[in-house]
């Protein structure tokens, strides 16, 4: 690409005009931030799915690679133009690395008849999320603010997240189980980004229209080859965004179903979904908004060393409500009606807000074809506002 | 790039973590037994002492390698010194009921609302304290803090066990009995020999007790079904669920809204209770397996 290189970042902030780079610009602002110290995570393609992982540069990223996803359903499928970004939401979200499956929060050690207490381990180093569709960017931020409920904010989350640089994208090809227009968290990518892509793959070239969303995201394009972006380009970047959103059929109104929910919890719905739920917690560990923990003692064999390790956890195991003498939610019912009920409706008593960003994991990974965006039409007595 | 990566410093953890992230640790300077499965341990501080509990909040506190338990104070000392009533139902408080004088344990801490008795809304009140099994753990320091009090209306005292053996603080209850300024009554569900006192429910203590329904606030704790019975009793003497405060138990793996574990409906037992209004709580426990 010609134009200006490196030296001139493009200034910050609302009003910044956007910039055009290209794939090999892409892969540059990759190492970049490599080299920058940071851990770049992005999508890859492995075994059948689109999930988080390193990437050094854009060859890891899944070329000509889609999906097609629906109720219990998940596939990839090749897409023609070799995009990037031409699939949407896998089973990874940047809560793997915000906020990551298991973690040791602090140690102990014997000493003498007592024990000394070692505190937080150091911060591993920042990470880069490349590729944060608008649902997950509205997800981080969903969960910034569960982690700002707590008296006490977890010091090492809260360190990763300041830390955490992101590169958002805009969705191009949503799937059919995707409802972020409901939730207004997509598919363009809002606000919360370092730098925002749209990914084009015109008769112009393959491109990215990059918008500057603050200083970090400016600075991380010195050394990368970019031009100011043309209306045309402009233009373009605005019919992927409106015609992926025009193809956005799911429906689910987030004030409507807090009220709905909160009126049923002895809907005899909830005896429907509990025949076909299997109790399998798939839609909690999928869901980027979903914040449970368990944390348990491992000790090493000599019993001198005790670690407190943190490990994600589901309201769909029957230990996540245990007092002595049982679990308080022993049915898969009342567990289904806790999943559901928080997320859409108990979420907003808790935090202000709901707690669906609308990207559809849990309808595609459920192995039984659970669709929440369903159940809700269900129990508001009203016929499914859309289908799969 | 405009954001260095922070340079990993390893090790001493910073002091406004200690006691709530990560423990602080304390020293049991006694143990005593209260009944065959119950003990009250006194703990000193060995490192800089948490903030001092309120009576009704809790600590987790850690046995060395087996899990951390949500343990209510019930009882504070001069020096930072902290009790806590155990019960040994599994691997923790198990762990913990066998610490001997000496031993060390992780304390985090305090956590959650509290019974609120240094509050002037409680002025010229009379209070009502109901207690079942080992709720009485917790409401024993709301207990010496009203006893304090400047401006106090009349203060009951109203206690159940299963059985006299499961009497917990046997000896102080006696000593509050004789007391001009309390008004103490104890029942348990089944006698032995040379009980002389009650037998029956502790809500049928709440006849006799001297209270003036309108002004008056009810602290309440025990199993869930007992603080039904006892809301429900007071309700029907006349006071106003508003005034009914009970303290409920959810599963705790965090105690600072992380782990998610302790929700009830909209509530994080946690931090939100776990002292709340029965108001507030009646219509979440009607739900069965909320
Ligand atoms: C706010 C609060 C105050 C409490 N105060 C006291 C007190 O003063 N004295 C006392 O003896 N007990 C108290 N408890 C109960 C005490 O926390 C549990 O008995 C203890 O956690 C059981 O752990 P365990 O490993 O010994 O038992 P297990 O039955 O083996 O527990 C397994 C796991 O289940 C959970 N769990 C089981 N029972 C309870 C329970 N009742 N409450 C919360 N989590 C539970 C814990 O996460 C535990 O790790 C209190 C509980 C709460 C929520
Ligand atoms: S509830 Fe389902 S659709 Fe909503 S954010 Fe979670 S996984 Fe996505
Ligand atoms: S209670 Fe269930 S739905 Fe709510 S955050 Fe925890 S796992 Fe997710
Ligand atoms: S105990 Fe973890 S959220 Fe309340």
């Amino acid at each position: 690409m010609d134009g200006r290189t490196g030296r001139d970042e493009p200034d910050a902030g609302r009003g910044t005009p956007a910039v055009v780079v290209d794939v090999d610009g892409l892969d540059r602002m990759i190492r970049g931030l490599a080299r920058a110290g940071y851990r770049v995570v992005g999508p890859v393609a492995r075994d059948g799915a689109v999930v988080l992982d390193d990437v050094d540069g854009v060859a890891d990223l899944p070329a000509g690679v889609g999906d097609e996803q629906d109720a219990g359903r998940y596939r990839l499928t090749g897409v023609a133009g070799g995009a990037l970004f031409a699939h949407t939401v896998g089973p990874h979200s940047a809560r793997r690395f915000l906020s990551p499956p298991r973690r040791t929060l602090w140690s102990a050690a014997r000493d003498g008849d007592g024990f000394t207490v070692d505190g937080p381990a150091a911060d591993d180093p920042p990470v880069a999320l490349v590729g944060v569709r608008g649902c997950d960017l509205a997800a981080i931020a969903v969960q910034d603010r569960v982690r700002q409920r707590s008296p006490h904010p977890d010091p090492a989350c809260a360190s990763a997240r300041a830390r955490a640089f992101v590169v958002a994208v805009d969705c191009a090809r949503p799937a059919s189980t995707c409802f972020c227009t409901s939730t207004g968290t997509g598919p363009a990518a809002g606000p919360g980004h370092d730098l925002a892509l749209t990914e084009l793959t015109d008769a112009h070239g393959h491109r990215f229209v990059v918008r500057v969303g603050s200083d970090r995201g400016a600075a991380a394009l010195a050394g990368v080859p970019w031009r100011p972006a043309t209306a045309a380009d402009l233009d373009a970047a605005a019919r992927v965004v409106g015609d992926a959103a025009g193809r956005i059929t799911r429906r689910l109104d987030p004030a409507r179903a807090r009220d709905v929910l909160a009126a049923a919890p002895e809907h005899p719905h909830w005896d429907d979904v509990a025949r076909r739920c299997l109790s399998c917690a798939n839609c909690t560990l999928v869901c980027p908004t979903c914040f449970c923990t368990a944390v348990e003692d491992v000790t090493d064999l000599a019993g001198g060393h005790a670690s407190r390790v943190e490990r994600w956890d589901s309201c769909f195991t029957l230990d996540h409500s245990y007092l002595h003498g049982g679990a308080v939610r022993g049915s898969t019912r009342s567990r289904y009606r806790q999943w559901l009920t928080h997320k859409l409706s108990t979420w907003w008593d808790q935090f202000g807000e709901t707690g669906c960003v609308g990207c559809g994991r849990c309808i595609a990974w459920c192995p039984a074809g659970i669709d929440l965006v369903a159940e809700v039409a269900a129990i508001a007595g009203a016929p499914g506002e859309s289908g799969p | 790039m405009a954001e260095r990566v922070a340079t990993a410093t390893a090790g001493s953890p910073t002091r406004a973590l200690a006691g709530r992230t990560f423990p602080a640790r304390y020293r049991v300077a006694t143990r005593r037994a209260e009944t065959p499965d119950v003990v009250t341990l006194d703990l000193e501080p060995l490192d800089d002492p948490i903030p001092p509990p309120r009576p009704g909040q809790f600590v987790m506190l850690y046995p060395f390698g087996t899990g951390e338990a949500a343990i209510s104070v019930s009882g504070l000392g001069d020096g930072g010194t902290l009790q806590h009533t155990i019960r040994a139902v599994g691997a923790t408080t198990r762990a913990l009921c066998a610490l001997g004088r000496g031993a060390v344990v992780g304390v985090r801490g305090p956590f959650g609302s509290d019974w609120g008795v240094g509050s002037p809304d409680l002025d010229g009140l009379d209070v009502v304290v109901v207690a079942g099994g080992l709720g009485i753990a917790p409401l024993r320091p709301a207990v010496h803090a009203l006893l304090g009090r400047p401006r106090s209306g009349r203060l009951s005292v109203l206690v159940g066990a299963r059985s006299p053996a499961d009497l917990c603080f046997a000896d102080e209850l006696g000593r509050w009995r004789r007391r001009a300024d309390l008004h103490v009554a104890v029942t348990v569900d089944a006698a032995a020999p040379g009980w002389d006192g009650s037998v029956g429910l502790v809500t049928d203590l709440l006849a006799a007790a001297p209270f003036d329904p309108r002004r008056t606030v009810a602290l309440v704790c025990g199993p869930e079904v007992m603080m039904r019975l006892a809301a429900r009793g007071l309700e029907a003497a006349g006071v106003a669920p508003e005034r009914i405060r009970c303290s409920l138990e959810r599963n705790m793996h965090c105690a600072v809204v992380r782990c998610g574990h302790c929700q009830l409906g909209p509530l994080f037992v946690c931090a939100d209770g776990p002292v709340l209004p029965w108001a507030t709580v009646a219509p979440l426990l009607a739900v069965r397996e909320l």
